[in-house]
């Protein structure tokens, strides 16, 4: 399995493990991760307006590039994701997207979103399968008690995003079960983190990562996971001292997989 | 720097591509939002009077810099109305007049700490600021 995989600025600097430990565990399951050679920041945000054009560039044109070379575009950050998946869906379906977007780019073809653009932990559920996934762990994480935490951008808004039920959602507890571990279930996995409010409002940050990480410890979990480099950040220094701690769930995968001391 | 140009409720439309008018005030989207005590517009209220044309008051409000953009709203909503994409819009016609940035690059380096990821940077100057 080859796919083109797109990282993101952040999975260069200070989410440096997410990106690894994702790249190590792809390499054991047999997948080969090709990132492309001239990506672009997606933005970190999807420009709602409609009539924001330049702000979606960036995404189309690692859109494009995957569907030159023939491949499904896989992404880990979930706000990477949810830019990529959003601009594609315009690019499908907002003809004025459409050709404002191709007018700026005069690529060889235009693009029309035919890219297929599918999150890590979809490839682990859709491409290798759970299953699969279960049998190529050597260390089950069988004492772990793991609330998964979704947060936004990987499940809303579901219609375009597709990526399970938006408000009851399962595939990270399968993840987690398919490691061995026990999923914790908790109301706040998919309510925010507080996001880029931490930067505008700190006080309203904290009270927004604070419930989410309550409501985990209230369930009596004894770590989180997440796939956004953010939700990380807000969950962790956004939070009381000695609170549950939060992972990046290619970590504890990398830990079940027997690949985690090669880093 | 004050506010210069008018904006309409037909710009809010044009830029957000929703049609408040659709709104039937059933409250869902405000009963969703995970922002509620920090906005003082909230989402419901905001649909209302974008369709009764009070863009100025939205223009002015603490709402448009305290949304999370969590589309908690948008996908509660039983007719489409997308909550978010309007609180947008109207952030977009004030962030593109002239001296409105609400976050300034200046500013960043105070806010920084070690932890602070790339992606928290962007995306707050992407929101705040053109």
């Amino acid at each position: 399995m080859k796919y083109s995989y797109y990282p993101g600025c952040t999975l260069k600097t200070k989410a440096k493990d997410l990106d690894r430990y994702g790249r190590l565990c792809a390499e054991k399951l047999g997948i080969i991760l090709e990132e492309p050679d001239n990506w672009q920041c997606c933005g970190g945000v999807y420009p709602q307006g409609e009539d924001e054009i330049a702000t979606k560039l960036s995404s189309v044109r690692a859109l494009a590039d995957a569907k030159e070379k023939g491949q499904d575009l896989v992404t880990l950050c979930s706000a990477c994701h949810h830019v990529l998946k959003r601009v594609n869906h315009d690019m499908k379906q907002n003809e004025t997207i459409r050709l404002r977007a191709n007018n700026y780019l005069k690529l060889d073809s235009p693009y029309q979103g035919e890219t297929n653009v599918i999150h890590y932990l979809e490839m682990l559920r859709d491409k290798v399968g759970f299953d699969n996934l279960k049998k190529a762990v050597v260390n089950p994480q069988t004492d772990r008690k793991i609330a998964p935490y979704y947060g936004c951008l990987l499940l809303r808004p579901g219609k375009v995003m597709a990526f399970d039920d938006p408000e009851d959602p399962r595939i990270m507890e399968d993840f987690i079960r398919a490691i061995g571990a026990t999923p914790v279930k908790y109301s706040q996995r998919n309510e925010c983190c507080g996001g880029y409010l931490t930067l505008e409002n700190k006080k309203a940050a904290q009270k927004r990562a604070g419930a989410v990480v309550d409501s985990a410890e209230q369930a009596g979990a004894d770590l989180m996971i997440t796939a956004c480099p953010l939700c990380l950040y807000n969950l962790d220094a956004n939070v009381p001292e000695g609170s549950v701690p939060v992972q990046y769930f290619t970590e504890i995968l990398a830990e079940a997989l027997g690949v985690k001391e090669e880093v | 720097m004050s506010l210069t140009n008018q904006v309409t409720a037909a710009d809010i439309l044009r830029i957000s591509g929703v049609d408040a008018s659709r709104c039937m005030q059933c409250g869902k989207c405000s009963g969703a939002c995970p922002n509620y005590d920090e906005m003082d517009i909230p989402p419901h209220r905001f649909a209302i009077m974008v369709r009764q044309g009070r863009i100025t008051e939205l223009m002015e409000s603490q709402a448009i810099y305290r949304c999370l953009s969590c589309f908690a709203c948008s996908q509660r909503c039983p007719r489409n109305v997308e909550p978010a994409k309007l609180i947008e819009a109207v952030r977009l016609t004030v962030i593109r007049q002239k001296g409105q940035n609400h976050m300034k690059a200046d500013s960043i380096p105070e806010k920084l700490d070690e932890k602070l990821p790339q992606q928290a940077i962007v995306s707050a100057m992407r929101k705040y600021s053109k």
